[in-house]
């Protein structure tokens, strides 16, 4: 058989490839050519300008505004959905003692399963729709009309400058938490259970598993997911162009990159620039997941 | 016909993404890495009009149309129906040209329908280019496919051979179909911009609309002592619809050319007196008398609001009664007003009122009937052509006073009003919009801001002007100039 290996492999991968290349590679090469020209996206010669869709974006203060707002996402995303999720999950699948020798999540926690998978199952465009709702800022809004009936007064959740970007996150980890509990739970399963035996036999706590034994064995997971979450908070496109007043007010409050792509790119046809942000975007996403999986390297715990 | 004159942008968009896809479309099979997205094809240039199929002129026809010549005529069949077309329209020219044959088709999505015609070179000889997805008439002007239509505009009217059919028409009419300096498009229906109320409560509660804005404030004072919302705008999406009043108001104070220096970026535009008043009169209302929680409405919500009787006045175009038709109880009667007068010396009176004409009609330019194509526009120009129009679909046309006499909706008899008072007091449209989408952005976000009381109106001209400098002064923006 092993004559025909390569012709073989090569079959099978030649059609993925292509359409990786095409679909993907090309366009991203493309994205950086277009960047260095004043292209509209109407004629068929576009002039090469240099570096002077790079020398702009330094003065541009809507630009900074969003990068600043991908800042704070990467600080908060990650790291408040890591912690949810973690928490959900050690509830889900240890915190309920063990029976039998078999330890298990809390009474009811199949059900959770399913009901924290929820958000996932919609789509962005549907979360979105359902968070306006929700955030509605007179009384009609679901949290305001909840306030009012314990006689606090209206919110403005996307009107008030310095609330609207949290508001914002407040969705986007609403959303992603379901999925990580579910990616943690499987890590957990995978988890020998004669380790915790054997640390609830020394007389570990709950905390004390948690933090000794599911968290280092799990820490291979959680890493991937901060990856994850990570390039997800350099994104946040749909929820802030649905969301946002204006798609990315009140005053830039809550604008991002893509956003500020699309409009470059779609609203005032300004391509060329768009295609700097996206390439600005790019170095920015490749540079914090390389940073993350250095910074977070340990040592894999075989079991 | 949801949303005519008021979301350019979103048209102009969606039509782009469809070019782009159409090129993707196109691109696989040239050459796999090599094809990119930036090679396409060189428009061809633009045929002269008036093709084989032109026969004799006359000062009865003008444009010299072969009287057997069939016709096709593709109708946008949305808000306003195709009855005017079928049953009006189409019979005048029958009665014309009995020989000829009329296609009609009509159409919901112009753009599906007709783009594979474009490129195939088989296209009608008149289109009523509307609707969400209607065609972009500057892409199809850049490729040459657009007839020009100043022929039309001083063809004789003809109810009066001796006027030209430009002075038939709404002032600002030709104007608003040009295309690089030329009139490529005939809008038809007459838009009216102003304040909408609810003429039974004012009339229950013994409210007038405001002359002034001392007037407005002081009924804005009685307005809330009733609980009621004095003025409101949705700040989510609909920015737009308050800066127009401060550009109405801006207009008012120093005349047209106010507006029209704006549309040209010269130097001081937007620091100049009459913007600086309007924008301080419009934000001391939006700051004393909207709650904050409008910033984070949608249009529709506001528009509810109002006909549930908790928002007095609204800021909207003519196409608001029939875009709230379902919501709308039937005690609640629209009325429009102008915006109130700034200051005793406005260069233009109160009754003055911004007007539009939208509904764009085109002629292909390379139909196979050009000149029954202008025969059929100068039709829907004529007195009769006009009034049938507005008795089948509801709304008033840009012919002067084809209206008159006719039983119309509250809403559409208030526009007509306006339209009489006004004369020729029409205060123009904003170009910059179109061109300067950031502008419009900055614009939008600033009138926000202004709006709900977190800058003031100096800061606002300030960082508009800013704005328009650097628009003005960025080589990648295409600059247009226009005059009075």
């Amino acid at each position: 058989m092993r004559h025909g290996k390569y012709p073989f492999i090569v079959g099978f991968l030649i059609l993925p490839v292509i359409l990786y290349v095409v679909f993907v590679i090309g366009p991203y090469v493309q994205a950086f050519q277009i960047a260095l020209t004043n292209w509209k996206g109407v004629s068929a010669t576009p002039q090469y300008i240099g570096l002077e869709n790079f020398t702009k974006l330094f003065e541009d203060e809507v630009f900074w505004a969003a990068v600043r707002h991908h800042g704070v996402l990467l600080l908060a995303v990650p790291a408040i959905t890591i912690v949810i999720a973690l928490f959900f999950s050690f509830l889900l699948n240890v915190a309920g003692g063990s029976k039998g020798g078999n330890l298990r999540g809390i009474w009811g926690s199949k059900f959770y399963r399913v009901v924290y998978f929820f958000p996932q199952v919609l789509a962005v465009a549907v979360v979105g729709v359902l968070f306006q709702a929700v955030y509605r800022p007179d009384e009609t809004g679901v949290l305001n009309g909840l306030l009012n009936l314990v006689g606090i007064d209206n919110i403005g959740w996307l009107v008030n400058t310095d609330l609207a970007l949290w508001s914002i996150i407040g969705v986007i980890i609403w959303q992603g938490v379901g999925f990580y509990v579910v990616l943690f739970s499987a890590g957990m399963a995978s988890i020998p259970k004669d380790v915790y035996e054997a640390a609830a036999l020394d007389g570990a706590g709950r905390f004390r598993l948690f933090f000794s034994i599911t968290l280092p064995l799990l820490w291979d997971t959680v890493q991937v997911s901060w990856v994850y979450l990570g390039i997800a908070a350099f994104d946040a496109f749909a929820l802030v162009q649905v969301l946002s007043v204006d798609r990315g007010g009140p005053d830039n409050a809550t604008t991002v990159l893509p956003l500020e792509i699309w409009r470059n790119a779609f609203t005032y046809f300004k391509f060329g620039y768009a295609s700097a942000m996206g390439v600005a975007l790019f170095f920015m996403t490749i540079t914090f997941a390389a940073l993350t999986l250095r910074v977070t390297r340990r040592e894999k715990i075989e079991f | 016909m949801s949303n005519p004159p008021s979301r350019p942008s979103e048209v102009s968009r969606r039509s782009m993404m469809r070019g782009l896809g159409l090129a993707a479309v196109a691109v696989p099979g040239a050459g796999v890495l090599a094809s990119c997205a930036t090679a396409s094809p060189t428009p061809e240039a633009a045929p002269s009009s008036a093709a084989a199929s032109s026969g004799a002129t006359s000062p009865e026809n003008p444009f010299g149309v072969k009287a057997d010549a069939p016709l096709e005529v593709v109708i946008f069949k949305g808000g306003l129906g195709d009855a005017y077309a079928t049953d009006i329209h189409q019979p005048l020219y029958k009665k014309k040209y009995p020989q000829a044959t009329i296609k009609h088709v009509p159409t919901q999505q112009i753009a599906q329908t007709l783009t594979p015609r474009f490129a195939s070179g088989d296209v009608p000889d008149m289109i009523a280019n509307s609707g969400s997805d209607l065609m972009d008439n500057g892409a199809l002007h850049q490729e040459g496919q657009l007839t020009e239509l100043t022929q039309l505009f001083d063809a004789p009217s003809i109810d009066d051979p001796n006027k030209k059919v430009r002075e038939t028409l709404v002032p600002g009419t030709v104007e608003s179909g040009l295309i690089d300096g030329k009139p490529f498009v005939m809008n038809y229906v007459f838009t009216a911009f102003g304040l909408w109320y609810d003429a039974a409560l004012f009339e229950k509660e013994g409210w007038a609309p405001p002359k002034d804005f001392t007037e407005f404030k002081a009924l804005c004072e009685k307005i809330k002592a009733k609980g009621i919302t004095p003025f409101a705008y949705a700040g989510k999406n609909a920015a737009y619809y308050a800066y127009w009043m401060i550009c109405i108001s801006a207009a008012k104070i120093g005349g047209n050319q106010v507006l029209v220096d704006l549309d040209n970026l010269t130097e001081t535009s937007w620091t100049n007196d009459s913007v600086k008043q309007a924008a301080a009169a419009w934000a001391e209302i939006g700051k004393t008398y909207m709650d904050k929680s409008f910033e984070g409405l949608i249009h529709t919500e506001v528009q509810t609001r109002q006909n549930q009787g908790k928002v007095a006045f609204y800021p909207s175009g003519s196409w608001l009664e029939n875009e709230q038709k379902k919501q709308t109880p039937d005690t609640f009667k629209y009325a429009i007003c102008p915006t109130p007068s700034v200051t005793a010396a406005d260069k233009m009176p109160y009754e003055a009122i911004r007007a539009a004409a939208g509904e764009g009609n085109i002629i292909p330019s390379k139909g196979k009937n050009v000149p029954g194509g202008l025969e059929y526009l100068r039709i829907m120009l004529s007195k009769e052509g006009a009034r049938g129009f507005t008795e089948k679909s509801g709304n008033i046309t840009v012919v002067k006073g084809a209206a008159a006499g006719l039983a119309l909706s509250p809403g559409n008899t208030s526009v007509a009003a306006a339209q009489d008072a006004a004369g020729e007091n029409i205060v123009t449209f904003s170009s910059f919009e179109g061109w300067y989408k950031e502008l419009e952005t900055e614009l939008r976000k600033q009138t926000n801001a202004l709006m709900f009381g977190r800058i003031t109106a100096d800061q606002f001209c300030a960082a508009m002007q800013k704005k328009a400098t650097a628009v003005k002064n960025d080589s990648s923006i295409t600059k247009q100039t226009r005059s009075l």
